[in-house]
């Protein structure tokens, strides 16, 4: 549906977006992450023939952008930073206007029929299906959001590019946006949505695209991304067995909590009870998406001025960097760009003092 | 698109008020001069008050003479300048086009909007000052030299009704003209800048320095080429028999400055990166 290739914006001496070759498929739900500032509005400003590249190619929904724009936006609903609505008049009357705007709708009356069915439509769907002749500038936030959200829907696109669509909403609002979402990719829309908020991205996504100082880092499946880490988690009501029985396989333990090496929970499980060691809670540990990008958009900076962390000398043979690929170079990291030949930073920076105390305490 | 912009000038209170705004000058001008009959002395003053008090239908040309200097372009430097970069400032802009409304199609769309406000703000000028004038002053029969009914044109002779009505919407063309050349300014300023008031300060700033220039000697060698220069001609259609002349290069000189001004315009509009 997207594809980029060596995509670069410049703007004077600044590279807002640099060389990012994206991929969205047809039926996904992408989330393309970064900071903010880190290009993703230019980005997609970008994607919709607003801003025109400096190098490189853009493909949407099989045609050239911006040389074929007019014949794609059609199918293309947007949220480009924040919803923007004429304030004096009410949100019925800033969808009329703009559905009367585009291609298509002239002023025949089928038409004109036609689209005060799709304005209320559109404001269904989005929860204002009752909204009043308030004009915009009385809306809440939240509000604005969704009459946004509404112009995008108006003409039921393939594609929807939604820029921070959750932005102002309260919970309730984000869940309901997000089964909102997923109601419409299960129908066919192809979803791609920029957010800081990770969680939501987790949530909402089939696929993930991070982007950081203009460079998109990584681009994959959530599915890849959140690749089990080869380590169990094992809540226990006496972790000093446990630790005895498993004496080295231990990597942190806190509280009850106690994060184990080994690829099966089932058999370790078994091993548990089988000693006697009392099981409250078991099950694989998962990258969370969260670590994922806080590592790779934290790379870049550090990773030049600061030596790799010195392995745990308290961990013996596991320690060093070749022994340690569940964590950092497993299935986990996709299709990493940038330097290869630089170490992965990985979370054992965090945990090497933690699992010190615990062998202590194993030992002991 | 062009539909959506008419409707979007017509719910707009802005458009309303100032055109109120614009007719009420007019309209205090003509009580005062009612009230105390005190006209300036032939000749100074704005053109036509000296005549009307004899003849109130001949007001609606003293009234247009009141706002053009200063409200006319004004309001029309406020609408134009607010046209894209107004848009720009809401947000509204980028939902437009990526709706998609073609870039070019926008800026004609504004443009014709553009052109309607300032029809519709010199007529109405027109239309509610000959009934303040004509209320107030009385449609002034057997005042013209000898003549019952007619109306005195600036060179003396009489003009009938219908030839003064003529006239009068010659003056409302050629003002209208006039006028379009401002809002062209605006409107290049206008996808220059994000700021709607940056775009319609910086087309009067335009303004008062042609302003300027044309009272200056010094300047002679550019005067013909200087936007305001010809704006007082259409008084001229008000002489027997009409003096064409600056009315022509009047007409001409503000046809060059819209079409380079809107070709700059589009040129720059339609190449822009949008990051409003």
């Amino acid at each position: 549906m997207i594809v980029t290739h060596g995509l670069t914006k410049r703007y004077g001496h600044t590279v807002a977006v640099h060389n990012v070759d994206l991929e969205v498929r047809e039926g996904d739900r992408y989330g393309f992450l970064g900071p903010n500032g880190s290009g993703k509005t230019t980005l997609i400003r970008c994607l919709l023939g607003l801003v025109y590249a400096t190098s490189g190619t853009i493909e949407v929904l099989g045609s050239p952008v911006p040389k074929k724009v007019r014949s794609v936006l059609p199918h293309v609903g947007a949220l480009v930073e924040g919803p923007a609505a004429y304030p004096h008049l009410s949100g019925r009357t800033n969808l009329r206007l703009l559905d009367a705007a585009g291609p298509g709708a002239g002023p025949r009356w089928g038409r004109r029929r036609d689209r005060r069915h799709r304005v209320e439509e559109a404001l269904e769907r989005v929860g204002l299906g009752g909204i009043d002749a308030r004009p915009v500038k009385a809306y809440s936030l939240g509000m604005r959001q969704r009459l946004g959200l509404a112009a995008a829907l108006l003409r039921s696109p393939r594609l929807l590019i939604l820029d921070e669509p959750t932005n102002g909403l309260d919970p309730r609002g984000i869940h309901e946006i997000r089964e909102l979402l997923t109601e419409l990719n299960q129908a066919g829309t192809t979803i791609f949505l920029s957010s800081h908020l990770l969680a939501e991205v987790e949530l909402l996504c089939t696929r993930v695209g991070v982007v950081d100082r203009g460079r998109l880092v990584l681009q994959d499946d959530l599915e890849n991304l959140r690749a089990p880490t080869g380590r169990v988690l094992v809540d226990t009501p006496s972790p000093a067995a446990a630790v005895a029985l498993l004496d080295g396989r231990v990597e942190s333990r806190a509280g009850g909590q106690l994060t184990i090496r080994h690829a099966d929970p089932a058999e370790l499980n078994a091993q548990l009870v089988a000693a006697g060691v009392p099981v409250r809670a078991i099950g694989v540990e998962r990258r969370s998406l969260e670590q994922v990008v806080l590592e790779l958009t934290s790379a870049s900076s550090d990773r030049v001025d600061r030596p790799a962390a010195p392995p745990s000398p308290d961990w013996g043979p596991p320690a060093g960097p070749p022994v340690a690929p569940p964590v950092a170079a497993g299935p986990g990291l996709g299709e990493v760009r940038g330097d290869p030949a630089a170490p992965p930073v990985t979370v054992e920076d965090g945990a090497g003092a933690q699992s010190g105390e615990i062998l202590e305490g194993g030992a002991g | 698109m062009i539909a959506v912009e008419l409707t979007k000038l017509v719910r707009r209170p802005r458009t309303w008020l100032s055109i109120l705004l614009i007719c009420a000058l007019p309209a205090i001008v003509a009580v005062l001069l009612n009230a105390t009959s005190v006209s300036p002395p032939p000749g100074q003053g704005a053109a036509f008050l000296s005549a009307v008090l004899r003849n109130g239908s001949l007001y609606p040309a003293a009234a247009l003479a009141l706002v053009l200097p200063v409200f006319l372009p004004v309001a029309v430097a406020v609408v134009g300048g607010d046209s894209v970069a107004g848009e720009a400032s809401t947000g509204t802009l980028r939902y437009l086009l990526v709706r998609p409304v073609g870039r070019t199609r926008l800026l004609v769309a504004k443009l014709v909007a553009m052109i309607a406000y300032v029809l519709g703000a010199v007529v109405a000028v027109a239309v509610s000052s000959y009934f303040v004038g004509v209320s107030l002053f009385g449609s002034g029969t057997a005042q013209a030299v000898g003549q019952p009914g007619g109306i005195t044109s600036l060179s003396g002779i009489a003009l009938t009704p219908a030839q003064l009505l003529l006239r009068l919407v010659g003056a409302i063309a050629y003002i209208a003209i006039s006028m379009l050349g401002v809002g062209a300014i605006a409107l290049f300023l206008s996808t220059v800048t994000d700021s709607a008031l940056g775009a319609a300060l910086g087309a009067l700033a335009a303004l008062v320095a042609s302003e300027v220039l044309v009272t200056l000697d010094a300047a002679a060698t550019i005067k013909p080429y200087l936007p305001t220069t010809y704006w007082l001609a259409w008084v001229d259609f008000f002489r027997n028999p009409i003096f064409w002349r600056d009315i022509e290069r009047g007409i001409g000189i503000q046809a060059v400055y819209v079409v380079l001004l809107l070709g700059a315009a589009w040129a720059n509009f339609a190449t822009r990166d949008i990051t409003s």
